[in-house]
């Protein structure tokens, strides 16, 4: 990006302004106290006192990524009361507990052993719905602060590396909610375990052989619960709260970033400081997600494992869906037409199902991951920012990530299909048939009307900068004529329309600068995708124009009289 | 005696011995093997009052004969059971012409007058009668083994809850909560529309009367972990999820951000 001559205009206006600092809250004073008792205690604790002083900028979309980490909390304590009692076994029992429809039933004790958690322990079918609530509640948390992160721009330099670690941690909850729900043995988990062998086996030739190794044989074999259980109760949560400290860290380390507003600058953060405010209500949170979670579970049923029945592999039932975040997978297979399957040289090419089942979450990862770099080398944009953008002031981001959200949904929602014609009495052929065709045209219209909202949001934000607010009042002039009275706006809602970043397009250069020495070119492609993020882009207004709008704001206003006088006649 | 004595070496005798007890078992067999007991045999005013109610009620679609018109189909074989089901679930008559009739609000007929249909039709040609309630109640079933044969069979189509599923074009298989014992016994036997035909040598009555007690036994059972939210498993969870938790936690959020320090 070539850099305007002042990268926010505005920033102009207060070049006299002493730097603002956070005006010390009542809690601030106490944070001497606190941390000097932390202090003596544990010595020259620097980071003890680092972290205590950090400051937190208080905004709701901020508290998204907490909301998961506290539901991951309650999966994590949770599962451990589960582990008391769950046998993570195939072996075969006959069911004699208390639920009377099933007495008499052979079943597996993985499938006996939940049925046992759900009828016969205290409180334990609470704590099953409460483990599986929070595990919904975790990844709906955690791709709603995907979301925000994504369309502010917080992954932006320095962050990128964080974004990754995201993107990371988000497809380790869906394999790790995967494992979960194929525990308990019961008619639905062992029918995603069916359609995850099918999945296995779409791998081009080695498919058979992968199936086989994962399941130790035919499915569906002893060896899949005890294996996965290892997966579900060690190793994934290991990784997770790993990489999850790991992205805490790095939160603390690179500061948090805000939104643009006044007294906020790309090297300062206005908030409050950990201790005693921040934590406090960080702790009152955390009992509100476990408390809402708690009164959900003991209202709501989920997962009614009782109802599905045991695992049998001659069994199916209708309405069989993976838990949510699986959907937009379950959805592309339901959408993916029969005639992409190819026999070659004795070989099946089932690309029906591979597509769905192999390719599609490593790209949709694999793009998530790499966009903070794509975008960075469209825009030549490699500065730090700490600053959060707007959503409207990156139509093109904006409209990109509304475009990849429709796609997404358009999958989830085919994978309902079913549930759709039941509910909406509608044919499932030609529900299919609209996802078909919305997979491929929705994304498109979506990006193309995202774009312009966020134009036309920008152009009225200019609008109200440099003619002030309307206000409904009409004034009517000595000489008779009408017009609409403008108000100027007060200086902090003028500094968060105003506040931006300039932007143009990267320039196709010719390799050499302008003193003759040789520069990296930009290159054809690259001006050519810079172009296109910035080919409509709205400059913020100058502190110049402000100046010169109010000097010349009546004439503007008069031209606007008269539309009014036209318009009353 | 004697000449018995010395025939029965002879290499007949076995064949005959066993000719014997094949007829005695078939005979037992066909004398107490269950079999659902006709009712009562329809009388011949019976056949007559249940042809004028067809007259008026039902001929417009399945015409004067029962024979079948386009818009509905022959009913010669379908039998009273088929009657009793369809009429009985305010099926029939259909209101409005549609992919399949669905279960009506309201049953229009005595039963007296869905007995005499049921007769005229019957006397058309033979076809499946009405069962007797022995075995249409559950009472004395094993609901553990009704529910095997519910998943095996059933399941694919009713939703392992018994809450419905979708069929091709906008066909769909209803929920089987709240029906009938009676009519959940004559669906299997007769195969309204897309259903197979689960005939008494498909399953058997002790076994329909097991399949009837799993239903009942898990409409008794209620939902232990609260609201069902339709029964309808991860789809309607994942939605109160994302609207009804995500809405609360980001309320809760806001309101926090909103207090000051
Ligand atoms: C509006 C037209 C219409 C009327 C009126 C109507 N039916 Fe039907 N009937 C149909 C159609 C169409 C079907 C097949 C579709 C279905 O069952 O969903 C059907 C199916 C049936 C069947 C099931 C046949 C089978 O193969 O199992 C029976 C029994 C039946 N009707 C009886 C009656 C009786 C008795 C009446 C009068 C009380 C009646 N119908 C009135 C249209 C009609
Ligand atoms: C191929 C799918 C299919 C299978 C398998 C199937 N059904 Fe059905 N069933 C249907 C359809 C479709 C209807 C609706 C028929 C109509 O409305 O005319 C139905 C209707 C019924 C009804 C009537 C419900 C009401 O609303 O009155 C009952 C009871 C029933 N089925 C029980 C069963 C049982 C028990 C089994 C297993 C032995 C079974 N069905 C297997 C498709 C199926
Ligand atoms: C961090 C994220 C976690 C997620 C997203 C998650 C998700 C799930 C899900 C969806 C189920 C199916 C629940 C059901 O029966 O309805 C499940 C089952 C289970 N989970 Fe977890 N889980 C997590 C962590 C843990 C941990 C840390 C443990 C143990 C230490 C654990 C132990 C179990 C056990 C034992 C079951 C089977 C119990 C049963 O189904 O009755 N989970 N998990």
């Amino acid at each position: 990006m070539s850099t305007n001559a002042y990268d926010r205009p505005a920033e102009a206006l207060r070049s006299g302004d002493k730097p603002v600092t956070a005006p010390p809250s009542a809690g601030a004073k106490k944070l001497g106290g606190v941390a000097g008792w932390v202090d003596d205690r544990l010595g020259p604790a620097k980071g003890v006192n680092y972290l205590m002083k950090k400051v937190f900028p208080d905004h709701w979309s901020f508290m998204l990524g907490e909301i998961a980490m506290y539901s991951m909390i309650v999966c994590l304590l949770t599962g451990v009361f589960l582990t008391f009692w769950f046998i993570p076994s195939a072996g075969h029992t006959t069911y004699d507990g208390s639920y009377v429809p099933l007495q008499g039933v052979g079943m597996s004790e993985a499938y006996a052993s939940s049925l046992k958690i759900s009828f016969d322990i205290k409180g334990g079918l609470l704590i099953r719905q409460m483990h599986h609530w929070a595990a919904l509640m975790f990844i709906v948390a955690l791709s709603a602060h995907m979301l925000r992160v994504f369309f502010t721009g917080a992954f932006r330099r320095p962050r990128e590396l964080n974004w990754v670690i995201g993107c990371i941690l988000s497809m380790l909850a869906l394999v790790e909610g995967f494992a979960g729900y194929s525990l308990p043995d019961d008619l639905l988990s062992g029918t995603g375990l069916r359609a995850a062998e099918g999945f296995m086996q779409s791998a081009p030739i080695i498919g058979s052989y992968l199936a086989y190794m994962v399941f130790d044989g035919p499915f569906p074999g002893e060896a899949i619960i005890p294996r996965l259980y290892g997966v579900h109760v060690l190793l994934l949560p290991a990784i997770l709260v790993g990489l999850f400290t790991a992205h805490i860290v790095m939160v603390a380390v690179q500061k948090h970033t805000q939104y643009p507003g006044p007294g906020r600058t790309n090297s300062n953060v206005v908030g409050f400081p950990v201790m005693p405010v921040y934590a406090a209500k960080a702790g009152g949170f955390f009992f509100i997600v476990f408390g809402f979670i708690a009164v959900l579970s003991a209202l709501v049923q989920i997962n009614a494992i009782w109802v599905y029945g045991p695992y049998d592999t001659s069994a199916v039932t209708a309405g069989a869906q993976p838990d949510w975040y699986m959907g937009f997978a379950d959805g592309a297979l339901r959408l993916l037409p029969g005639w992409l399957e190819f026999h070659a040289f004795g070989y099946t090419l089932s690309l029906n199902v591979a597509i769905g089942a192999l390719m599609l979450i490593p790209i949709m990862y694999g793009i998530m991951a790499a966009y903070p770099f794509i975008e960075a080398w469209v825009t030549g944009d490699k500065r730090e920012h700490h600053l959060l953008d707007r959503p409207r002031n990156q139509p093109t981001r904006t409209a990109l990530g509304v475009a990849a959200l429709t796609f997404y949904g358009v999958l989830m929602f085919a994978a309902a299909n079913d549930i759709m014609a039941i509910k909406l009495h509608m044919s499932i052929n030609d529900i299919t048939y609209f996802f078909r065709t919305a997979a491929f045209v929705l994304p498109v219209i979506a990006f193309w009307a995202t774009r312009r909202v966020c134009l036309s949001l920008q152009r009225a934000d200019r609008n109200k900068v440099l003619h002030g607010r309307e206000t409904g009042r009409i004034v009517r002039t000595a000489d008779g004529q009408f017009f609409e009275a403008h108000e100027p706006l007060d200086p902090y809602t003028r500094w968060k329309l105003v506040g931006f970043e300039g932007q143009q397009p990267l320039e196709l250069t010719s390799g050499v600068d302008a003193h003759g020495v040789a520069a990296p070119s930009n290159g054809k492609w690259r001006t050519r995708l810079s172009r296109f993020y910035f080919q409509d882009v709205v400059q913020p207004v100058t502190p110049a124009e402000l100046e010169a709008a109010h000097h010349d704001g009546h004439a503007t206003e008069h031209l606007e009289a008269g539309e009014t006088t036209k318009a009353l006649h | 005696m004697n000449a018995l004595a010395a025939r029965r070496r002879h290499p007949a005798a076995i064949f005959l011995l066993l000719l014997l007890g094949l007829i005695l078992t078939g005979g037992a067999y066909a004398a107490l093997a269950p079999k659902p007991a006709i009712a009562a045999e329809a009388s011949a005013g019976q056949v007559k009052e249940g042809q004028e109610l067809f007259k008026t009620n039902c001929a417009t679609c399945h015409g004067a004969n029962a024979l079948g018109t386009n818009v509905g189909p022959n009913l010669a074989g379908v039998g009273a059971a088929a009657v009793d089901f369809q009429m009985g679930t305010g099926r029939m008559p259909m209101a409005e012409p549609g992919v399949q009739a669905p279960r009506g609000k309201e049953v229009q007929f005595s039963e007296e007058q869905i007995a005499a249909i049921g007769a005229f039709v019957a006397s058309l040609a033979p076809g499946p009668a009405v069962p007797a309630e022995e075995y249409t109640t559950g009472a004395g079933g094993d609901p553990g083994k009704g529910g095997e044969i519910f998943r095996t069979n059933c399941s694919m189509c009713h939703n392992s809850a018994g809450a419905g599923g979708a069929l091709t074009r906008g066909k769909y298989a209803p929920k089987l909560t709240g029906v009938e014992g009676k009519h959940i016994y004559e669906a299997l036997l007769t195969g309204p529309q897309s259903m197979p035909v689960f005939n008494d040598d498909n399953i058997s009555p002790e076994s329909k009367n097991d399949l009837i007690a799993y239903l009942k036994a898990m409409e008794a059972e209620g939902n232990p972990g609260g609201m069902a939210l339709g029964s309808l498993g991860p789809v309607p969870e994942g939605l109160v999820a994302w609207v009804f938790g995500l809405g609360v936690l980001v309320g809760a959020a806001y309101w926090l951000g909103q207090k000051g320090a």
